[in-house]
């Protein structure tokens, strides 16, 4: 046996380079970089895809420097809260530092995935020239873009099937001109002719439900005639009219578009001639489905769907009525995963739609379905995995849908596959609960959201603990949790103890004391996000599990009892975190108000960064 | 906590009539009646913190203004229930688009003392329309109301606003597109419709 780490030598990098490919999972990569100063070296350079969780954990340039062979990156800005207009718009989360610290020490990335970030123009511009072999750009919750930032985008597209003949060109020159020529000046002739450095391959286009300012209703026509190599494209999101002549020869030219999600503007009939150029796609998302009846159009749908021989998933379909939904029968068949989560289709059609598609393994859609169309859904859809439920009228102005806690007993005792849900209603019982935890004990996602606060078990009116509770004891390997409803620190106990894989939890409105928080934080061994609202959870809970929460991500909390001291005493303890009161309605600066001011919003973060030099006047880094 | 509230409810300050009440949904949370509180100021709002905290944007519930409106519009804590802000503006501009509440517009007439309102999604097409305003103008009109498109040759002319604010003939674009278009209608002079007409 080799004494110390000698063996490591033995061997050259590209075997441990090969060896470490087979990791997956960044904790494994970072525990081998732990191993041997050659391991990090050799792990370091060889990492090919980096996910920043917390785009302020790290320093981009630290981050840059540290990998310097990535070749796909994600990353995340502002705190899941953001969706739901809890976190001030100029929070932060700017795009800027990390696409200015990429364009210069990743020049080869390919794939760039951003999710709640503020992204510029600017930024789309820089990402157009940067990258030499851009592939992949996948904008998620993002804001602070118009159309025009898409256009750079799609100017600087470019298909290169000469890829590799270059290459082949150049080898042959060289051995050719080995005889008196200079070999390097000739390499150099041949790679400017070429124009290698503009060459890209943007394959994917993702853009998910962003907030995108309408400025340039032409961006499509910047994709060059020459550009084919596009797999996906995603524009769900845009308001605006897309240019229909334009797409359809976009489609046209490009034989692997695989995915094609639409945008809610487009006419019926103009949706219909464009998928018919595209029938080799597997995921479709329509434009509006309902125009007035004409039979023509009608048989036109029909045979164009009927011409997806591989089509998987099927989304768009905004206000669909029971008009036009028959026409595409035909694909249900073939469907795994099925959105229909902007369409206001009533239930008996509804019902019809979805109990057609056997083979679905996901499925979102509105509440409109009511419990009869889930019972059915149990019945028919045996493959279910995901479930998600959406309120078509969250703010109750409209009569009261069928919707309620039956349903969702019967998804869990129909569909034995059933691992992850989300669930708005407005009743639940301790009962329902049971019931549905003693089904699905592999359920790795449970978010229930009942929509009226406080919200006991409508039958015995007693706090959700127990139901709650059996949820986090039977799912042993729950992931994911959001709980609603009326709940006592109780639940809170059996979290802590139970739930030993939870890796994020949402807590609104629950809880009597401290208690509940400290439950939390003292147990849940594997807790990465925490976020909480309108909880009388305060200072003391947080500041005994202060180094629980260097084991986090992150923790929001808003509309809590925590005071200005703790945070301070908090941020004193815990140089490596960023406790950031947030509160937009002072003028004075923080550092002026009492410890017992009491703290509207706070969120608390791990870094290796230091305190941000972004934040706006609203945030206070403590 | 709920004695508290109700005996808070008695001091509130309503419009409604002494003895009708808002329909309260059981265990609401939110902090009712006067306006949007501080913390430091409301001590009942910070204090009793199960309630949702007043530091949130809370828009003042219709319910506290009539006393009988059915079901009464509670005032919204800011983020609750957990949707998609994305969610929420597509689906509102959806519906907004007409399709439960109906689309009402205006219709005046020139010359008659006062308009009326008449909702678009309740007529199939231009002619259901024009004897519609037929039948409820009747009693103002001298002359027969245009029978085609155009106003050659009759006394008033039907025109409407869109939303751009321009003003055009009705009868020129697909119904469907009128109804989306159209944001208040007039019914005008012949005379002064002419110039209209005339261009086509």
């Amino acid at each position: 046996m080799v004494r110390g780490f000698g063996w490591a030598a033995a061997f050259p990098d590209e075997v441990w380079e090969h060896v470490f490919s087979f990791l997956a999972a960044d904790a494994d990569r970072n525990a081998v970089a732990l191993v041997c100063r050659a391991w990090h070296r050799i792990e370091r350079r060889s990492r090919r895809r980096v996910f920043v969780g917390n785009c302020y954990a790290v320093a981009p340039a630290a981050a840059v420097r540290r990998f310097p062979e990535v070749r796909a990156a994600a990353i995340k800005g502002k705190p899941h809260f953001a969706d739901f207009n809890l976190v001030p718009t100029d929070w932060g989360g700017g795009a800027e530092a990390w696409v200015e610290a990429m364009a210069e020490g990743w020049p080869h990335l390919e794939e760039l995935r951003l999710k709640r970030m503020v992204v510029s123009d600017d930024c789309l511009e820089l990402i157009a020239r940067s990258f030499k072999n851009f592939g992949v750009l996948s904008l998620v919750s993002c804001d602070g873009f118009s159309t025009a930032g898409l256009a750079a985008i799609a100017a600087n597209c470019r298909s290169s099937p000469v890829h590799t003949s270059v290459g082949l060109e150049v080898a042959i020159l060289v051995s050719v001109a080995s005889e008196g020529v200079n070999e390097l000046s000739l390499v150099y002739l041949l790679l400017s002719s070429a124009d290698i450095p503009y060459l890209r391959n943007l394959r994917e286009l993702d853009l998910h439900e962003n907030e995108v300012e309408d400025n340039c209703l032409n961006w499509i026509s910047h994709f060059p005639e020459s550009f084919t190599s596009l797999v996906s494209l995603n524009i769900a999101c845009l308001e605006g009219d897309v240019n229909t002549s334009v797409l359809e020869c976009l489609i046209s030219r490009c034989p692997n578009l695989k995915t094609l999600r639409l945008n809610h503007a487009m006419p019926l009939e103009k949706l219909v001639s464009l998928l018919q150029r595209a029938p080799q796609l597997v995921d479709v998302g329509t434009s509006k489905f309902s125009a007035d009846h004409h039979p023509e159009l009608f048989s036109k749908l029909e045979s164009t769907f009927a011409g997806f021989k591989h089509l998987k998933s099927l989304s768009g379909i905004w206000e669909a009525g029971p008009t036009y939904l028959p026409a595409i029968y035909s694909v249900c068949e073939s469907l795994t995963s099925l959105n229909l989560c902007y369409a206001t289709i009533q239930s008996p059609e509804l019902l019809k739609f979805v109990s057609r598609c056997k083979n679905l393994q996901r499925l979102w859609v509105m509440d409109l379905i009511e419990d009869n169309g889930l019972i059915a859904v149990a019945a028919s859809c045996k493959l279910l995995q995901e479930l998600r439920v959406f309120p078509s009228d969250p703010y109750g102005v409209a009569p009261p849908i069928s919707l309620t806690e039956h349903g969702l007993v019967a998804i869990s005792a129909g569909c034995l596959m059933l691992h992850s849900v989300l669930y708005f209603c407005r009743q639940m019982t301790n009962a329902a609960l049971l019931t549905i935890a003693n089904n699905r004990p592999n359920l790795t996602c449970f978010r229930l959201c009942i929509i009226e606060p406080h919200t006991p078990d409508y039958i015995s009116q007693e706090p959700l603990d127990a139901g709650f509770s059996a949820i986090v004891e039977s799912c042993k390997d729950l992931r994911r949790l959001s709980l609603s409803g009326l709940l006592t620190d109780r639940v809170f106990k059996s979290i802590g103890a139970s739930a030993n894989r939870l890796e994020m939890l949402s807590v609104a409105f629950a809880g009597d004391s401290d208690a509940g928080l400290h439950y939390i934080l003292s147990g849940c061994k594997n807790l990465r996000k925490l976020e909480i609202r309108d909880c009388p959870f305060g200072d003391k809970a947080l500041l005994d599990n202060a180094s629980k929460l260097e084991t986090m991500r992150s923790l929001w909390m808003s509309s809590c009892s925590v005071t200005l001291g703790a945070c301070r005493q908090l941020a004193l303890k815990m140089p490596r975190l960023n406790v950031e009161v947030i509160d937009e309605r002072r003028g004075r600066p923080l550092e002026s108000w009492p410890d017992d001011f009491p703290v509207e919003k706070l969120y608390i973060y791990r870094t290796v960064a230091g305190p941000r030099s972004d934040t706006p006047p609203c945030v206070w880094t403590v | 906590m709920e004695a508290a509230g109700e005996s808070l409810r008695d001091t509130e300050l309503r419009l409604g009539l002494p003895g009708t009440d808002a329909p309260e949904k059981p265990a609401s949370t939110v902090t009712r009646g006067g306006k949007r509180a501080l913390p430091e100021d409301d001590e009942e709002g910070y204090a009793k913190s199960n309630k949702s905290s007043s530091s949130s944007e809370e828009e003042q519930g219709e319910g506290d203004l009539c006393g009988h409106e059915p079901p009464a519009a509670k005032a919204q804590v800011v983020g609750w229930p957990p949707i998609r802000s994305y969610r929420k503006n597509s689906l509102h501009a959806r519906k907004v688009e007409g399709e439960a509440a109906g689309l009402y517009v205006k219709v005046s007439m020139d010359g008659a003392p006062y308009l009326r309102k008449i909702d678009l999604k309740g007529y199939k097409g231009y002619k259901e329309l024009r004897e519609a305003l037929d039948d409820m103008f009747k009693c103002f009109s001298l002359g027969e109301f245009p029978r085609k498109e155009g106003c050659s040759g009759s006394e008033y002319a039907i025109t409407y606003e869109d939303k751009d604010g321009d003003l055009m003939l009705v009868g020129d674009v697909p119904w469907e597109m009128f109804i989306s278009s159209c944001r208040r209608l007039r019914i005008m002079n012949g005379s002064e419709a002419r110039g209209l007409g005339s261009r086509h």
